[in-house]
């Protein structure tokens, strides 16, 4: 078994580079390591210059996606084993500006994910004591939506992302999705009105490439197709039955 | 300078955080509020707390019972005052969770499900799957966002309080994005940063717990509690640390050793039976299961693999459709991590620093000595978890103590004149410190991991589930030695754009302080009680430790003990009897 693999990591410090660059390490290998361990190997003991976020290292809090080999992963989660012989090619997501080395701007994406109301909206009050009853089957009509972690791998494989900055992207509208089919939730016409603009959901042209790279199965692809034929539907009604449209 | 201000200020973004930040905006729409998070709020590390969270809800419980489960778990050094009021708000901050959109587990009827859970009597743990933090996270943060009167600085690292005429008033922090050095004044500030993990090797806790809330406040004057109980969570998996929760217990999972002998017959926790009994045998409380780890792996009935010692958890005899349902997250993180499926296959385990029962003190409102200074959630020490806290405990306390503290410190805020005008110079003096201290600083010898890696052997050696005086001792000099050698570091990135390099070197410092703390405390408590057991001395001693221990920071940087008392209002100290 290999005793090293390489990894070539992008690397762009704004005070140095007018450009990114690539700069390769040699490290040790081993089976248990992931890409991360890899990279805070290189920060410890190689160099200590080299950028990158990352916090649980257990697939969950979100900070650690990156391309490797061309692909969004989350770097905790995806092991050197899986690269042999190396080199293992570590760059920063695509589609969002780089702030430094493989550290990304996640701006746009916190600014779209407040645009689309993620909390529980309702007319009327909370139940004065007790809980709002949600059976088991109606908590499993969004609950796989709810698993998102915002981690943004969806966006940097997304196209149509890519092309139009301004689509508010898989994330968000998975997330919209999780609202408007929560039980406890009213919202879903106010949402609509983000999500049927121009930057929604009609510029998905189902790549379903999000749903192929997120680490949660979230599945963001089926969020969008589900929502354009409630979206649609909801179109069709409002020129039939016109007084009752909600 | 770029000089912020705003009427609360709340450090960090985690359960704690957020909980409060929304409480002044809630009770006090007319002042301003902000977090400042050195991460993005979702990633705080609340999101990786699996198991759930404990609060009264079903007809067959009483608050009484929470009460006393917390306490006895607490081994008689919970404020019991505080724990009172703990669980009599439990339920509501729990309902309010759920009206805001956290998807609990259900009931066939649709009631909120609850689960069983190590040292309760009765079942009464709210769970979102095996995904609790995370989800009670996400549904805080997205909340958040619906408050027009929270700001939020992401990404900006706290360096120090300013304090000016007796009271803080505000924080210097760095602009991760430009390395810019901005102050922010505020009437009142809540510490919410979270554990201190990360002085451990071998810990569940994320890269980001430094204890940095901790040590901000310990420099800034207030003094730290009961920093020597460190909580071993029992299973932890081997070399990465990454936790399986208590829940796979709760559900009916085995703790076996390398004879397939269900090991805590043998230390008075009950008998062996199929299914799980409460307060018994695998639903002990956590100080006990990791010492009797200790106690296997010195009888050589433990497995020893490349990552030290382990034992087995056993939970393929509930079957892949309970394991799918309840433990899900149980079942990724093993198929990813240790590669076994734990519907076929045991899970090798090992005990691993979790939670830090110790933090910043604070009285039952979530106020330390330090007039304007709260804190709340794992940072602060209010005391609810005494010398061992119950799993599912520690969000709840997030909830109900980050609410409190926002409370009084909107109350507080509203009541204080103007920043004083002096605490801009302060900040010009922070900068230069960091400027000249880390990056326009030539000549240092001394490398960040270097430094940390000796930090970890020190606190394991000596502050790890049994201790005794002279290792303790031993750890004091050392890391004295260390803390010296810390003003040496060399950085390699002397860039102003996102450099995590003079983060990390901040964040050592933290922990360096903090480690401090927990080997003096560990070594004045000449005791046993709950997570602290002194090899020297077995036993409890009520006499002269039913008290809390108060870390102050001497004039010389080095920690100053006092002791301080316990409230006990209903539940004299009686002895923990688990399993009868």
């Amino acid at each position: 078994m290999a005793s090293t693999i390489a990894l070539t990591v992008a690397r762009y410090r704004p005070e140095r580079e007018a450009a990114p660059i690539f700069q390769t390490y040699d490290i040790p290998f081993r089976k248990d390591w992931v890409v991360l361990d890899g990279l805070n190997h290189i920060k410890d003991t190689q160099d200590g210059s080299l950028s990158f976020r990352w916090s649980c290292r257990m697939g969950v809090c979100g900070s650690c996606g990156m391309k490797v080999n061309g692909t969004p992963k989350l770097t905790c989660a995806t092991f050197l084993s899986d690269y042999l012989p190396g080199p293992v090619r570590v760059e920063p997501l695509d589609y969002f500006p780089v702030v430094r080395d493989l550290v990304v701007d996640l701006s746009d994406f916190m600014r779209k994910l407040r645009q689309v109301k993620p909390w529980i909206i309702r007319e009327e009050e909370s139940p004065a004591d007790g809980e709002y009853l949600q059976t088991p089957e109606q908590l499993d009509t969004y609950k796989q939506f709810s698993m998102c972690i915002n981690c943004m791998l969806c966006y940097s494989a997304c196209p149509i992302y890519g092309l139009e900055p301004s689509f508010i992207g898989p994330a968000v509208i998975a997330l919209a999705q999780r609202y408007n089919m929560d039980s406890r939730d009213q919202g879903a016409a106010e949402r609509h009105k983000i999500l049927s603009e121009h930057d929604g959901i009609w510029q998905c042209t189902f790549v379903g490439e999000c749903t192929k790279v997120c680490p949660k199965h979230v599945d963001p692809a089926g969020a969008i197709q589900q929502y354009k034929l409630t979206s649609a539907t909801r179109w069709v009604k409002s020129l039939l039955l016109p007084w009752s449209a909600r | 300078m770029d000089l912020f201000s705003c009427d609360v200020l709340v450090v960090g973004g985690g359960g704690a955080g957020l909980r409060a930040a929304i409480a002044v905006a809630e009770g006090n729409p007319q002042l301003s509020v902000a977090v400042i998070s050195k991460v993005y709020p979702m990633r705080s590390h609340t999101v990786s707390a699996e198991g759930g969270a404990a609060a009264v809800i079903k007809a067959d419980d009483s608050l009484d019972e929470h009460a006393y489960d917390t306490i006895s778990g607490g081994d008689w050094l919970c404020d019991q005052d505080a724990v009172e009021a703990f669980v009599r708000e439990a339920p509501e901050e729990m309902l309010r969770l759920e009206h805001w959109g956290c998807p609990w587990s259900r009931e066939p009827d649709g009631h909120i499900a609850v689960r069983p859970f190590g040292g309760m009597k009765i079942e009464r743990t709210w769970f979102a799957a095996d995904k609790t933090g995370f989800h009670l996270l996400h549904s805080l943060f997205q909340t958040s966002l619906k408050y027009e009167a929270i700001r939020r600085y992401d990404e900006f690292f706290v360096t120090r309080l300013l304090v000016d005429d007796g009271r803080c008033q505000g924080v210097v922090a760095i602009e991760l994005a430009t390395g810019q050095i901005r102050a922010i004044t505020a009437r009142a500030v809540i510490l919410c940063t979270g554990g201190c993990g990360k002085v451990f090797p071998f810990t569940t806790n994320a890269n980001i717990k430094n204890g940095d809330g901790m040590a901000l406040a310990y420099r800034a004057g207030a003094p730290l509690k009961d920093m020597e109980f460190v909580q071993y969570h029992p299973t932890g998996l081997p070399f990465t640390g990454i936790l399986i929760t208590e829940a796979a217990r709760a559900e009916g999972g085995w703790l076996l050793n390398k004879d397939g002998y269900r090991y805590l017959q043998d230390y008075d926790l009950g008998k062996p039976t199929p299914t799980p009994v409460l307060r018994s045998m695998e639903l002990g409380p956590r100080d006990r299961l990791s010492q009797c780890f200790i106690k296997e792996q010195e009888k050589e009935r433990t497995f020893e693999g490349p990552y030290g010692h382990y034992v087995h958890l056993d939970i393929r005899h509930l079957g892949e459709k309970v394991i799918d349902s309840k433990l899900p997250f149980v079942r990724e993180l093993c198929l990813k991590y240790a590669g076994i499926d734990p519907v076929k296959e045991m899970i090798p385990v090992r005990p691993v620093v979790h939670y830090m029962m110790g933090g910043i003190h604070t009285d039952i409102h979530g106020a330390t000595p330090l007039p304007g200074l709260y804190a709340a959630g794992e940072a602060a020490c209010v005391s609810i978890n005494g010398a061992n806290r119950l799993g599912s405990n520690s969000l709840t306390e997030l909830l109900v103590f980050g609410a409190r503290a926002g409370k009084a410190a909107a109350a507080f805020a509203a009541e204080q004149a103007e920043p004083s005008p002096s605490l801009l110079a302060q900040a010009h003096d922070e900068q230069r410190r960091i400027e000249a201290g880390f990056l326009r600083k030539s000549g240092g010898r001394e490398k960040i991991a270097a430094l940390r890696t000796e930090m970890h052997q020190i606190m394991e050696q000596s502050a790890g589930i049994y201790r005794t005086e002279s290792v303790l001792k031993d750890a004091v000099g050392r890391l004295q030695r260390l803390r010296t050698r810390s003003q040496d570091l060399a950085l390699d990135d002397d860039s102003y754009t996102f450099n995590t390099e003079l983060i990390a070197a901040l964040e050592l410092s933290y922990m360096l302080d903090v480690a401090q703390t927990i080997v003096h405390s560990a070594l004045e408590r000449r005791e046993s009680r709950g997570s602290h057991q002194r090899t020297d001395y077995p036993q409890r001693d009520d006499y002269k430790f039913l008290a809390h221990a108060l870390v102050w920071c001497g004039a010389d940087g080095s920690p100053r003990i006092e002791y301080h008392p316990v409230t006990i209002t209903r539940w004299p100290p009686g002895k923990r009897v688990y399993g009868r």
